[in-house]
């Protein structure tokens, strides 16, 4: 089976599958998310798909309250902030994502450092519905 | 390595801006004119603009902000030099700290004697959500954005990161804020002229004068602290945190070493510049430091020959007020970890040992943000030829800095300037 190309609409898609996938370099074995066509470690190009555990821990976070429009037209804003965040994967590398499961509204109640796991966030009506990668406190 | 030196030295001999705040009448054009007459009124022995040989405006999305593309020659045309080479420089708000470097760069080569930078940018005709989006184009629009991911948002995020790793709170970005507002009250051009405790007088005195209930603050953090006077935008970051929505431009006059004494009876000497990029946010191993930073601040003190300790005065980028802190840690004015003790010792106030920002920085007098990067440099034009009034340092300022942060530190662009008489 070939490999689906290394890009954004790639990820985009497994993420639609509800897979979270990185990408190995054959040349360095250096693991890159987002996934990157290109090894930046060693510039090799034998570049394969790894799906990735999902586990993982918050290494930055915010509350937010004056949101993007994107945000704002999902529900969010100045009375109902949402939590975004740096998330470090055990596997190594660390991505943007939304925190959900959290309180919002007590930012103090949240630490860095608390274990979290991968959830897929379904977003949009029709055309416009898409799947955004989101995290959640991980369970025991 | 072999610290990288400049094929011939660089002069400021003039420097100007139009005041920072909201201006719905005013273009950029209109602005731009506004700095380019102060810059030529500045030049001590005067400028027949018709030697200027080639522009750089840094600009980072007048496309966005007002609809209009193509800034460059637009602005060399409104000062009457069409036909000069006019390049727009985009590195997000490290945009005219980028185009002071590709001026240097561009007199050090020998192609021209004498270059005119500048920086513009008009954000107050969109509405603040907006600006929000358009601000988070200079962020990663595939995997960061997605995220919810803002701007204060992103500096908020290192915020907490350095907050757990080394201690610091929430009041120790207060106190930025608090000495910002402090300097910026005694800047004519800052978009906040006044002090925290004077606006939080002012509202004091508006609730009398509505006969509403009188709010009860017993100080300025009092006041800082109260959700409804001073909201969170990113938790930690608060609206007094945060720089503003501002237009405004800049700009400055460069030309070749050997030609300074020509223009300038106290000309100050480029003798150091850095700049460097890094990925995005997530991508990196540390966010408490902004490496980009850290690697332009080392290429300009190698070039200069300077350490921190040697700066008498710096204008860092204080878009955020965590966005300070990290930056003293970069520029080794403190170990990591020390910046936010510094800034609540008053270590970098107007009277301490290492003063930051004496002209409110981008906090108090505006980061129209393609134009921040010159302003910083008329900030220091002033203070190193004893020219800025109220807020002058008392010390004789010889050597200073400017540092310029694009986007969280995708880019950085950091300059060093001697006066020698």
């Amino acid at each position: 089976m070939s490999e689906r190309p290394f890009t954004s609409t790639s990820f985009q898609q497994y993420l639609a599958e509800h897979r979270l996938m990185a990408t190995r370099c054959g040349t360095c074995g250096a693991l890159h998310l987002p996934p990157r066509p290109l090894c930046p470690s060693c510039f090799g190009e034998a570049i394969s798909w790894e799906e990735m555990s999902g586990s993982g821990h918050l290494k930055a976070f915010t509350t937010i309250h004056i949101a993007p429009t994107a945000m704002i037209e999902a529900g969010y804003g100045r009375n109902n902030p949402y939590c975004t965040g740096v998330v470090e994967l055990d596997e190594g590398p660390a991505i943007s994502a939304q925190i959900l499961g959290v309180d919002a509204s007590h930012p103090q109640g949240i630490a860095v450092g608390i274990r979290l796991s991968v959830t897929f966030v379904e977003r949009g009506q029709g055309d416009g519905r898409h799947t955004l990668l989101g995290f959640q406190p991980a369970v025991g | 390595m072999r610290a990288k030196k400049l094929n011939r030295g660089v002069a400021l001999v003039g420097a100007g801006m139009s005041r920072f705040g909201a201006f719905p009448a005013d273009t950029t054009r209109d602005l731009f004119v506004q700095a380019f007459r102060e810059m030529r009124a500045s030049v001590d022995k005067g400028l027949d603009p018709r030697g200027i040989e080639a522009i750089y405006i840094g600009n980072y999305s007048s496309d966005l902000f007002e609809g209009q593309g193509h800034t460059a020659p637009l602005m060399a045309d409104w000062i009457g030099l069409a036909s000069r080479p006019a390049t727009r420089v985009e590195d997000a708000c490290a945009s005219s700290g980028v185009a002071l470097r590709q001026g240097i760069l561009a007199i050090a080569s020998g192609l021209y004697d004498m270059v005119l930078v500048g920086g513009i940018e008009k954000m107050t005709n969109l509405p603040t959500e907006r600006v929000t989006d358009t601000l988070a184009t200079a962020g990663d629009v595939l995997y960061e954005i997605p995220a919810g991911f803002t701007f204060p948002g992103f500096y908020a995020a290192i915020a907490t990161a350095y907050m757990a790793r080394y201690g610091a709170s929430p009041e120790s970005f207060m106190k930025v804020g608090l000495k910002n507002h402090e300097n910026g009250a005694l800047n004519p051009k800052a978009q906040f002229g006044a002090t925290i405790r004077t606006m939080m007088d002012r509202r004091i005195a508006s609730a009398k004068a509505k006969g509403r209930p009188m709010p009860t603050w017993e100080d300025e953090m009092a006041f800082l602290h109260d959700d409804n006077a001073n909201p969170v935008i990113a938790w930690p970051m608060r609206l007094f945190d945060c720089s503003p929505i501002s237009d405004g431009a800049a700009a400055a006059l460069l030309v070749a070493e050997d030609l300074a004494d020509s223009f300038s009876d106290v000309p100050i000497h480029i003798i150091g510049s850095g700049q460097a990029s890094d990925c995005a946010l997530h991508d990196r191993p540390d966010l408490t430091t902004i490496a980009s930073a850290r690697l332009a601040g080392e290429q300009a003190y190698q070039m200069a020959g300077v350490r921190p300790a040697d700066i008498k005065i710096a204008e860092v980028h204080d878009c955020f007020t965590i966005a300070e802190i990290v930056a003293t840690e970069d520029l080794g004015f403190f170990a990591p970890g020390e910046g936010w003790k510094a800034a609540e010792e008053g270590v970098t106030g107007r009277g301490g040992r290492r003063p930051i920002n004496s002209s409110g920085g981008l906090k108090s007098k505006g980061h129209p943000v393609g134009a921040s990067g010159i302003g910083q440099v008329v900030e220091i034009w002033h203070q190193m030829r004893g020219e800025a009034g109220e807020r002058q340092l008392p010390n004789s300022v010889d050597l200073a800095l400017t540092h310029n942060v694009g986007g969280t530190g995708q880019t950085c662009a950091v300059h060093i300037y001697e006066r020698r008489r």
